[in-house]
């Protein structure tokens, strides 16, 4: 439960942080607030041999609303979002995901992009991210792209990252007033979810978001329909997700679950 | 760039509990283990060591986080409050501390010094903080002793007790 040795690089720039990533390849592993890499080291599950540090880069310490988005710095903690004042004008969905987010203690230190990068099927940025149709801003030494978050997520923990790459920034579209709603069950309040819900208000009904289920977060468009034919779409979407049974919960709660609270939050979007 | 061999050791500088600490360690090196090992300040418990257990919460610039999640070299210039700091330089108990004796808030004492750590900050934070706050701070950590209600009713009168006295102080200047 030790991590083994590696290098430590405290990144001065952004230039040099992605220099080690140039060269080092998928050997170097870029820390930020370590939430979720940190159990992964001590495991052993991950073995870099360089742990480039971002956290003192003050270019990646912002947050900034821009032209309807809002960009989220590589260096910004989930702590210092939740405590941003426009938060709950201007991002609604993740102001309500946000206290489910691990706990106090591991917010404290844990970042938005950190959480985007390690990409668990069952954590809630990613899956607010996916449902506001977000995107994801991955720059390396050579060049700067974009990727929409419904692209990025490939699997378990397997994301379009390239290995010389890193997330400078996650972008979420500005809440425009849309009526949106969160809701997750989970053994222990910020324990990972057993099914995790996010629903956003569209032009044609709702955006239906669904993490701990599939191996990544997956969303579906539900029109505006209700009573049978909102039940059918709902148990279609269930059983396409795949479920299984683990530790935690059976594939049949899952899919119960994602009917009920699916139902419940349609209805409550669409009111 | 600096970059800091695995095999060396390097410097870190940061406080605990007020005093500096200005000593080497590889980068490996876990804070919780840092503290306990090279220190020996034996107050900040390792459970689960993956973030889980809550047993290894301190504070990191006044925020409660896992000792072991963050890398020792990562709290440079950082200051760290550990439950060696909540009793006085006499070994006095802290109010919140006593507000656990009496309450019976632990048993094996395992949890306790995260569980502290993790109420000391809620409370500077907010002296306003209530069940609500105190049982969502709770969710991250355990206690396999107590059922957590003594834990819950200990520090709603710990909280109590600092409002009358902050109360108190108001009145007396």
């Amino acid at each position: 439960m030790k991590p083994a040795a590696f290098d430590y690089v405290r990144a001065e720039s952004l230039d040099e942080a992605l220099e080690v990533l140039r060269t080092e390849g998928s050997d170097a592993r870029i820390i930020a607030g370590g939430q979720s890499l940190m159990p992964m080291l001590n495991m052993r599950l991950a073995r870099p041999r360089v742990l480039v540090d971002i956290m003192h880069l003050e270019e990646l310490r912002k947050i900034e609303v821009q032209r309807g988005r809002i960009a989220v710095g590589a260096a910004v903690r989930q702590a210092e979002l939740l405590e941003w004042p426009p938060l709950r004008r201007e991002l609604k969905l993740l102001s309500l995901a946000l206290p489910w987010t691990g706990h106090a203690q591991t917010r404290s230190r844990g970042t938005i992009c950190g959480s985007v990068a390690h990409a668990d099927p069952s954590a809630e940025i990613p899956l607010t991210l996916l449902a506001l149709g977000g995107d994801i801003v991955l720059r390396s030494a050579k060049r700067l792209r974009r990727v929409a978050a419904r692209d990025f997520f490939l699997g378990m923990m397997v994301t379009d990252r390239n290995d010389d790459e890193l997330i400078e920034a996650v972008q979420f579209p500005a809440a425009d007033g849309r009526r949106c709603a969160f809701r997750e069950v989970a053994r222990r309040h910020g324990d990972f979810a057993i099914v995790a819900c996010a629903a956003v208000a569209t032009d044609r009904g709702v955006r239906l978001a669904v993490g701990g289920v599939a191996d990544i977060p997956v969303a579906r468009e539900f029109d505006a329909r209700v009573g049978d034919a909102l039940e059918d779409a709902l148990n279609a979407f269930a059983w396409d997700l795949d479920a299984r049974d683990d530790l935690h919960a059976t594939a049949r709660y899952r899919r119960d679950l994602v009917r009920m609270i699916g139902r419940e939050l349609i209805t409550e979007v669409m009111q | 760039m600096t970059r800091l061999s695995a095999e060396q050791r390097h410097r870190v500088r940061f406080t605990l509990n007020g005093d500096a600490v200005d000593r080497n360690c590889e980068p490996r090196l876990l804070l919780s283990d840092f503290v306990r090992h090279e220190i020996g300040a034996t107050g900040t418990h390792v459970g689960c060591e993956h973030g889980v257990c809550g047993a290894c919460t301190v504070t990191i610039d006044g925020r409660p986080a896992r000792a072991c999640l963050t890398l020792a070299l990562q709290v440079e210039g950082c200051e760290i409050r550990t439950v060696e700091g909540l009793s006085d330089k006499q070994g006095r108990l802290g109010v919140l501390q006593s507000a656990f004796r009496r309450n019976h808030a632990l048993q094996c004492g395992f949890c306790t010094a995260g569980i502290l750590m993790s109420l000391d900050a809620l409370f500077a934070q907010n002296r306003q903080a209530g069940e609500t706050e105190i049982r969502d701070v709770l969710t991250g950590h355990l206690c396999r002793c107590t059922g957590y209600a003594p834990i819950v009713k200990a520090a709603m009168e710990a909280a109590a007790e600092m409002r009358e006295e902050t109360r108190r102080e108001v009145a007396d200047a």
